[in-house]
């Protein structure tokens, strides 16, 4: 598998002086694709501004950020904006839909926004609302679907147009147990496509459909577990 | 006398046999509490002799013995199903006391004993998970069991994060530097919990920080 993302001593600091804050210190992290990688840790790790960073929303004070091979800081302004639109995909813990359009529209905002034109964007975004099990919702609005009808709708987004890094902060924080576990099988399945996938979250439960759990304190990685055994060891001899 | 009472429920929808009633058993709960054929077949001569179910061929032995329920087997499954389980003695948590015997134990990191628990309980719950991920999302009974596992690893994670909270709130951050050795320190207790104790060596794996990047 190679790196769809990669940081290389990533550190980020807020203000100067005495009142400095040292939000990520030191970050190596590598995401193969297909791999999904939870960051756990408490509020306050560094596990948000880690996530704004990998998704190029944010610029470490030093240290570089690779998608899929290009350093973000060489990249232009648009050349950026470009990477971003067309290669990750972003899922929020309050969805961060667009109250006043359908689901499809909402789905296909992105490629619209990347100069695909508004029917074929439609018809994509009509595709992976089928796929995601959304197809007879793509005529409602926001506010007329459930919470776990509505971060389906954001991964929805976030995977249109082929995107290859997924990052998501506590998706599944405004849902009950059950549609959680719909959303992080969604976004699961989306790695066993070839998708890489970053979960930001401090919930054990989510963390454990993660690949691998990269453990975040005071900014800086502490420990991450080793590849699980296959569930077999779990069962009697 | 969970056993006890599982074969009752099972025997609820009908006779059966021993053999019969081990291989529900298992499936129903997602074959991840296994049964030996004596323990059932122990059991059933126990719930007979008590009169909760009886052998509906005495003559026959073994396996193919078949059983069915009495009416006071059916009041006892009842009565069993609504009675509260124990939960208001508190348990001898063998964390809290790991964690309760290290804050007197001098040297010890406690915020990096609490990750080295914290990591092996992830791990096991990635374990559950992926089970619960390649099973049949059909398959209910291995979904229930599955959950109540991963739901009480996670109430242990998530005290492992109260403690890690309370013990960082306990002792204020120094201002100096992260990088430096608590073990070459002053080792009095107020400085087990400071971010100097946050030691990068994964005390008891025999894993450093270097070894945790990919």
């Amino acid at each position: 598998m190679s790196a769809a993302l990669e940081l290389r001593g990533v550190s980020r600091a807020y203000g100067s002086g005495a009142a400095q804050v040292r939000a990520l210190e030191a970050i190596d992290l590598v995401v193969r694709r297909g791999e999904l990688v939870a960051i756990m840790g408490p509020s306050g790790s560094g596990k948000s501004t880690l996530l704004m960073i990998a998704g190029s929303l944010e610029r470490p004070s030093t240290g570089e950020v690779l998608i899929e091979g290009a350093r973000l800081g060489d990249l232009k302004a648009d050349d950026l904006a470009r990477l971003r639109r067309r290669a990750v995909g972003y899922v929020f813990q309050d969805f961060n839909l667009l109250p006043g359009l359908t689901a499809v529209e909402n789905v296909a905002l992105p490629l619209e926004l990347d100069g695909v034109g508004a029917r074929a964007a439609q018809r994509a975004g009509q595709r992976i609302l089928d796929d995601l099990g959304l197809g007879d919702r793509a005529g409602r609005f926001p506010d007329e679907l459930s919470g776990g009808e509505r971060q389906r709708l954001a991964i929805a987004r976030a995977m249109i147009g082929e995107r290859r890094l997924l990052l998501a902060d506590e998706p599944t924080g405004a849902l009950d147990s059950v549609n959680g576990e719909g959303v992080i099988r969604l976004l699961r399945a989306a790695c066993e496509r070839g998708v890489a996938g970053i979960v930001v979250t401090h919930d054990a439960q989510l963390a454990s459909w993660a690949d691998r759990v990269v453990f975040l304190r005071d900014g800086r990685v502490v420990d991450q577990t080793s590849a699980p055994a296959g569930p077999e060891s779990l069962l009697p001899s | 006398m969970i056993v006890r009472h599982a074969l009752l429920a099972l025997l609820s929808e009908g006779p059966t046999y021993g053999l019969r009633l081990r291989q529900e058993f298992e499936s129903r709960t997602g074959e991840v509490w296994p049964l030996n054929g004596g323990q059932v077949y122990t059991t059933l001569q126990r719930l007979e002799r008590d009169g909760l179910v009886v052998s509906e061929d005495p003559e026959r032995e073994g396996p193919q013995k078949t059983f069915s329920l009495t009416p006071a087997g059916s009041e006892e499954l009842l009565a069993w199903l609504r009675c509260p389980p124990e939960v208001l003695s508190p348990p001898r948590d063998e964390f809290v006391i790991k964690v309760l015997v290290a804050l007197r134990v001098p040297g010890v990191d406690l915020q990096e004993l609490l990750q080295v628990h914290r990591r092996h309980l992830v791990e096991l719950m990635q374990r559950y998970t992926r089970l619960k991920g390649e099973a049949s999302e059909q398959d209910l009974g291995l979904g229930l069991v599955v959950d109540a596992q991963l739901f009480r690893l996670e109430g242990i994670v998530r005290w492992l994060d109260a403690a890690g909270a309370r013990l960082a709130q306990a002792t204020p951050a120094p201002l100096a530097p992260a990088a430096a050795d608590p073990r070459g320190s002053d080792p009095a207790p107020v400085d087990r919990a400071s971010p100097e104790g946050r030691t990068m060596d994964l005390r008891g794996t025999g894993r450093t920080a270097s070894e945790v990047h990919p």
